[in-house]
């Protein structure tokens, strides 16, 4: 096996061991991003150079018996965390040329980790897509299907992973941003409780739902990263100061003795059948690990589209609002005043998608419609919370699918926003309730393409979730594929 | 009709965005569309219901008062479309 095909726990054994170097496996990772890169096209920025001079100082660590599990493992990561000295675009075209005088505060922890950076990954525009497909800077492929969507809006990270040209990545999840493209794209993917992690140096979407977090190869990857970026910061007045465990010590403790929610409302029609059948064969394994199901409902799902649509998008019109041509970002030539200038610099700087959403809020936040609107979603958003609190009175863990159907068309739904935006129907409300989810691989369909499962858990619980998903992980012992790119 | 394109040219000003006339067209059909659906809403009742803004129980972040470092000018005009080296540069403001 090629260094480039490993986990990094893996990895770490072999750096630890001193079979392999750092520089073995980063240059490893390069020649793979060379061979498949032009065909899914996970990047908008790679960072060779930095890099290798990077995995020569890790080894020099190593040597020195100064390693923690990052320690020279290459890692990618999504382009709309702030990275001091190099460009942050966030996938649009206002902020081609921005350079962040700052580090994001996951990025200083992976740093002090030991980590190499490969890369900052391609995205939907400020993260507002399913699909990958409204990023300025060209549309990623689904590795298991060019002709399909990779998943957004971290579709770069989610495809790096699945095509190993990283080791693991991280993505950010407004609205099932990682959970989403790793369900497609046939990795892990997690969400942590809104809180968890810092959001410092995050560029803001939806700043009551944003969050940031893992993907990789395997559950145990998920923990170890969990482990280096949780936490309390005090550059971050909503990350919260709870002690953070160590994830990976629960990932073999098996869930004995729990209960396993499966709401009736995410086994809806419409849902594509190899999707629930996917599911459903990992539902009969819940006996297997001596935990037991239990039918619950989460009354107001239906309602989590509209709501959600609503109000991130009413919290990117005011986050977005600072793109003024002023600070930084684009600004448009031949202005005659500010006002003319303001308009046009957006005008020409956002793509079709983000300024619809800047629409959508703007309205929705407008005189006469707040009500209507923001409130309403608002109110619906403490409902569906009380849904899920619940549910975790009578269970440990909610099990779901991740999304209604596998990886979808290019081009399939970029005319009809709305059937897009419903693609989000199972993610999105862990999302506007703040609670954590991870998508773990649990089957393919007939065509090849990778389906995902959810798992949801109460507030801060990461710890249960990773449990409940190294279990099923093992019980479902998917059968190691890898996507044909290239032949190879 | 939930939106007209008058109230579309209305919200856009307030959104500081500018639109062609076949972009016009487009978003007033899609915009409308988007609020539609959004009625399903109506159908919770929702009286006397507190609206969530935020998922964490947490209330004020304060620190103590004192002085931290900040951005130095060079970093913080290094992105700047247009600076003298002290200051962001604008088009004129008042006519």
């Amino acid at each position: 096996m090629e260094p480039y095909e490993l986990t990094i726990h893996e990895l770490h054994e072999k750096l630890r061991s001193g079979e392999l170097t750092s520089l073995d496996i980063t240059a490893s990772v390069f020649e793979r991003i060379e061979a498949v890169e032009e065909e899914v096209h996970s990047y908008i920025t790679l960072l060779k150079e930095d890099a290798l001079e990077s995995a020569r100082k890790s080894d020099i660590e190593i040597r020195r018996g100064n390693m923690s599990q990052l320690t020279g493992i290459p890692i990618a990561v999504k382009d709309l965390l702030c990275t001091r000295g190099i460009k942050t675009t966030c996938g649009s075209h206002i902020l081609e040329d921005f350079i962040p005088p700052y580090d994001a505060t996951v990025i200083k922890k992976l740093k002090n980790a030991g980590a190499i950076f490969t890369g900052k990954t391609n995205m939907d525009e400020f993260a507002m897509g399913s699909s990958t497909e409204t990023s300025y800077f060209g549309i990623t492929k689904n590795p298991w299907d060019p002709e399909r969507i990779p998943g957004g809006s971290s579709g770069g990270s989610a495809a790096a992973v699945a095509a190993d040209e990283c080791i693991a990545s991280l993505g950010t999840d407004t609205g099932g941003s990682i959970r989403q493209p790793a369900a497609l794209c046939g990795v892990v993917g997690l969400k942590p409780t809104y809180g968890r992690v810092s959001r410092f140096g995050l560029v803001a979407f939806a700043s009551s739902l944003d969050q940031i977090g893992p993907m990789t190869k395997d559950v145990q990857d998920c923990a170890i990263m969990m482990n280096v970026i949780a936490g309390y910061d005090s550059n971050e007045s909503t990350s919260v100061p709870a002690e953070v465990p160590d994830y990976e010590s629960f990932l073999k403790r098996g869930i004995e003795g729990w209960t396993v929610g499966i709401p009736k409302e995410y086994f809806i029609e419409g849902m594509d059948p190899e999707v629930s059948s996917a599911v459903e064969k990992v539902i009969a394994f819940i006996e297997a690990l001596g935990a037991k199901s239990c039918h619950i409902s989460l009354p107001h799902t239906r309602y989590g589209v509209a709501a959600y649509y609503i109000v991130a998008p009413a919290e990117a019109s005011s986050n977005l609002a600072r793109y003024d041509g002023v600070k930084y970002g684009f600004r448009a030539a031949g202005s005659s005043n500010l006002m003319d200038m303001y308009k046009k610099s957006r005008s020409q700087g956002f793509g079709a998608e983000v300024k619809r959403r800047i629409m959508i809020g703007t309205y929705a936040l407008s005189s006469g419609y707040y009500d209507a609107y923001y409130k309403k979603a608002s109110q619906i958003r403490s409902l569906m919370k009380k849904d899920f609190d619940d549910a975790f009175k009578v269970c440990d863990v909610i099990l779901t699918p991740t999304t209604p159907t596998p990886a979808f068309k290019i081009g399939e739904k970029t005319d009809d926003p709305l059937q897009m935006y419903l693609s989000d129907v199972f993610t999105l409300p862990a999302n506007l309730a703040g609670i954590p989810g991870i998508s773990i691989p649990c089957g393919y369909s007939e065509g090849g393409l990778p389906i995902g499962l959810q798992l949801l858990a109460g507030y801060f619980k990461e710890e249960k979730l990773l449990q409940a998903a190294s279990a099923f992980e093992k019980q479902i012992n998917l059968e190691k594929r890898r996507p044909l790119l290239h032949g190879i | 009709m939930k939106i007209t394109k008058d109230e579309i040219a209305y919200v856009a000003h307030l959104a500081r965005l500018d639109f062609t006339e076949s972009e016009y067209e487009k978003f007033t059909s899609q915009l409308n569309d988007i609020l539609l659906y959004m009625d399903i809403l109506n159908k919770v009742d929702t009286k006397g219901l507190e609206p969530m803004s935020h998922a964490t129980p947490l209330h004020n972040a304060f620190r103590d008062d004192v002085e931290m470092k900040s951005l130095p000018v060079e970093a913080s005009l290094a992105n700047a479309p247009d600076d003298n080296g002290d200051s962001f540069i604008v088009p004129k403001v008042i006519e």
